[in-house]
């Protein structure tokens, strides 16, 4: 079998009109940092903890794309829902969920989200709003076109972040859903993580239509380009499609243009890209050494980033403690959650 | 020769309907394609267009009249020069059929064919346990029941809605949410696009918010499109979710054969759904069963699958009148009781087992009838108690019989009573084919109740 064709180098593109988005305050570009550095130092460690055996089947880290939920939950309320698919961990550390408890359903302990029974990739939490982690690609979809009919029909004012790749938007239920999303005007802002590869396809080997904000275009939806590995750019992109949402005009679609260091999963070789290509992303791009390099320019000391470091740092190795020293479910736990 | 015009049959399903209205008189000129009377179903009122010219002769059946079986000569049609004293020459109906045929419904769905004028169920022998003796009663069909059901809930709870294929401005292709939009308003009877899966995981979506959606699947074969959402997000939330998030949510619809509509929509989906922890799956068969169980199953905080029957919407059974009549999810009910073999059945497969019953006593057998209700969790304990007494089962489904329903009640047999079997458990089921379309293979395809009363002779070594 011949050798899958490599992309050609794409990389993420600033596509957002108008040059540099709005600057963030020195708090949010602290916040941004912090936020982004905890996740991905969280991954780094599932990483190695994978690697060690302590966590088993399917592990999708999310080391590159941090900028894009960071800065969509900058743009969110109080009582905004959060669902994705499967590379979810970033997406539970910025609705605020404990590293302890997202680490420990990684390892399969009790401590965990779902007390073990989930794993990486199903994870929820009533209380943040965060309405999982799904590994049937799409699915999400329309589960959260549903979150936002039910904040419609509660007329809550509350909107539903549905997060889903490239990969995903090429599956027939997300159009069924932006069909009704628009017919119903219901409050979902899409947000369509382009990461380039779905597993180890690259866009331009798997979509004819490769401009995602375009996907709603024959459902009247609107949809915008986004730097996705710009924090500032996400947050503002965010702002936009969630005061249209909130207006009552129905759904809005975000392209994140963002890129994804490691492979797929823990087990994918990633040899249908090179070296090179993500050694680019890295230099040029990375979302946490912009909002550094800012900070840095703006006379932050060094002392003062590094302590965000040391913080974030005990937060995960306390959450790699934890869940390799909590208990496993108890046998019992089988049979429990079935039903109510 | 005069031309008659016979009572159409406006769709698969349908054996007899109501002359509701001539829109001609006697003498009147009719041009192809005019409108000449109206027609009655138990769901709709339909035109009946002309597919021939002339001058209508003489009106055979009186507007008004309910119950006129299809070909029934309902008029005759003068042809240029012919008078009324041709209308004796007017051929037979049997000769007729094809005028018959070429009358088409100005507004036939071929999607949803309507149920057909059945006779009501067989009587039920024993009194239902969940209603106080002397409880005041009502007639009517399952479909009223079904549609009372979800509007007692609705008035209950804000927060129970239906949405589906054509529930609410048409009023439901079975007519079973007929009026819901009326009382309750668009933002609580939801039309939706055709797009099964699509709407699922909408409702699944609102359900894990804790709003209690009822999805209505036009019929449960279009929800294959839809059974990923079913299945990998409805049903394994919860436990996913260690507890935290569910899902209360009633999936339902017709299920099962109903009449001349082939392969692809007629198929059982018991046996699929009942394999999956975390649904409940319920297919009532008496009207009364139906109600009390569709409003469980409103309440019940898990997913549910409520089959229902097409064929059997229109049967009429005896509801009790009480404001709050629930029939608890999981318990099976003996039908009918007996000593000398036990015959489970559930949904439309009652039919037959109840015939057979009739049948096998006239031959001094007495069966004894469980009617499941439901499938998942299943009533394990009345199907060993009935089976300890008579030592004998056969079990009728109108699904296939690898893996299915009737293959789960005789492992559950053998594991639990085995020493008390006379005979090996036997099973009545669907043929093991697609469904056919012609009317004499469909019917070999379905069990039927000569096929029970000979299981259960054979179970009886009789």
């Amino acid at each position: 079998m011949a050798a899958p064709k490599k992309a050609a180098a794409s990389t993420p593109q600033d596509k957002t009109d108008g040059g540099s988005p709005p600057e963030f305050t020195r708090e949010q570009e602290l916040k941004a940092l912090r936020d982004m550095l905890l996740i991905r130092r969280f991954e780094e460690k599932a990483g190695q903890l994978y690697g060690m055996g302590a966590i088993g089947g399917f592990c999708h880290l999310y080391i590159g794309q941090e900028a894009v939920v960071v800065g969509m939950q900058m743009a969110l309320k109080q009582g905004d829902q959060v669902i994705t698919g499967y590379r979810d961990h970033g997406h539970m550390l910025a609705t605020g969920m404990d590293a302890n408890g997202v680490m420990a359903e990684l390892t399969g302990r009790r401590g965990g989200y779902s007390k073990g029974k989930g794993g990486s990739m199903h994870m929820f939490s009533k209380e943040k709003h965060f309405y999982g982690g799904h590994g049937i690609v799409g699915a999400q979809v329309s589960l959260g076109t549903g979150l936002a009919f039910a904040n419609n029909y509660r007329g809550n004012g509350n909107i539903s972040v549905t997060y889903f790749g490239d990969g995903a938007a090429n599956q027939g239920q997300v159009y069924e859903s932006f069909n009704m999303a628009e017919l119903w005007k219901l409050p979902v802002i899409y947000v369509i993580e382009n990461n380039r590869y779905a597993m180890g396809t690259s866009v331009s080997r798997a979509s004819a239509q490769q401009d995602f904000s375009k996907r709603g275009a024959s459902f009247n939806i609107p949809g915008k380009q986004i730097d996705g590995m710009d924090v500032r750019a996400v947050k503002a992109a965010g702002e936009e499609a969630a005061a249209w949402c909130r207006a009552g005009k129905g759904p809005f679609i975000l392209e994140m243009q963002t890129y994804r260091y490691r492979g797929h999963s823990m087990s994918d070789p990633a040899k249908y890209r090179t070296r090179e290509e993500v050694e680019k992303v890295r230099h040029d791009q990375d979302p946490i050494e912009q909002v550094r390099n800012r900070l840095l320019a703006a006379k932050v000391s060094e002392a003062d980033l590094k302590a965000i470091d040391a913080e974030v740092r005990d937060i995960v190795n306390a959450s790699a403690d934890f869940a390799q020293h909590d208990p496993e479910p108890d046998a019992a736990e089988l049979w429990t959650d079935i039903y109510r | 020769m005069p031309i008659q015009v016979l009572m159409p049959a406006l769709s698969p399903t349908m054996e007899k309907g109501n002359l509701a209205k001539w829109l001609k008189k006697e003498g009147e000129t009719i041009k192809s394609g005019d409108v000449i009377a109206e027609i009655e179903t138990d769901k709709a009122t339909m035109e009946v267009e002309a597919t021939d010219e002339g001058t209508l002769g003489k009106i055979l059946i009186p507007e008004g009249t309910a119950d006129v079986a299809v070909n029934t000569p309902i008029a005759t049609i003068l042809a240029d020069g012919e008078s009324a004293d041709d209308l004796a020459k007017a051929p037979a109906p049997a000769q007729q059929q094809k005028a018959a045929e070429s009358a088409p419904p100005a507004a036939a769905k071929t999607e949803a064919p309507a149920p057909k004028a059945a006779p009501a169920p067989q009587a039920v022998a024993e009194p239902d346990p969940e209603v106080p003796a002397g409880t005041e009663m009502i007639t009517q069909t399952i479909r009223e029941a079904l549609r009372d059901a979800m509007a007692e809930e609705m008035r209950r709870d804000p927060d129970v809605f239906v949405m589906g294929e054509e529930v609410a401005e048409y009023q439901g292709a079975y007519k079973v949410t007929q009026g819901l939009l009326q009382e309750f308003g668009a933002k609580r009877v939801i039309d939706t696009p055709i797009t099964e899966h699509g709407f699922a995981g909408v409702g699944v979506g609102a359900a894990m918010t804790g709003l209690k959606p009822i999805v209505e699947f036009m019929t449960f074969n279009f929800a294959m499109q839809a059974i990923d959402q079913i299945i990998n997000s409805a049903a394994k939330t919860l436990y996913m979710s260690g507890g935290q998030m569910g899902c209360s949510i009633v999936f339902r619809g017709p299920n099962g054969a109903a009449a001349r509509v082939a392969a692809q929509h007629s198929q059982d989906y018991s046996a699929w759904y009942s394999n999956v922890p975390g649904l409940k799956v319920v297919a009532p068969f008496s009207a009364a069963d139906y109600k009390g169980l569709l409003k469980a199953a409103i309440r019940d905080p898990n997913p549910v699958i409520f089959l229902e029957n097409e064929v059997l919407y229109g049967h009429t059974g005896e509801v009790p009148k009480l404001d709050d009549f629930i029939i608890p999810i999981g318990k099976a009910r003996i039908a009918r009781s007996g000593s000398h073999v036990t015959i489970v059945s559930w949904s439309n497969g009652m039919t037959y087992a109840l015939k057979a019953a009739d049948e096998l006593a006239k031959e001094g057998i007495e069966a004894e009838v469980i009617d499941l209700r439901t499938l998942r969790p299943m009533d394990t304990e009345t199907i060993i108690n009935s089976v300890k007494k008579t030592g004998r089962a056969v079990t009728v489904e109108e699904g296939w019989a690898q893996s299915g329903v009737g293959a789960e009640i005789a492992a559950r047999i053998m594991e639990h009573a085995f020493d008390y079997l006379d005979a090996p458990v036997a099973r009545v089921s669907g043929k093991d084919v697609p469904m056919p379309y012609a009317a004499n293979l469909e019917k070999l395809a379905l069990p039927s109740a000569a096929e029970v009363v000979e299981a259960a002779k054979a179970v009886c070594y009789r």
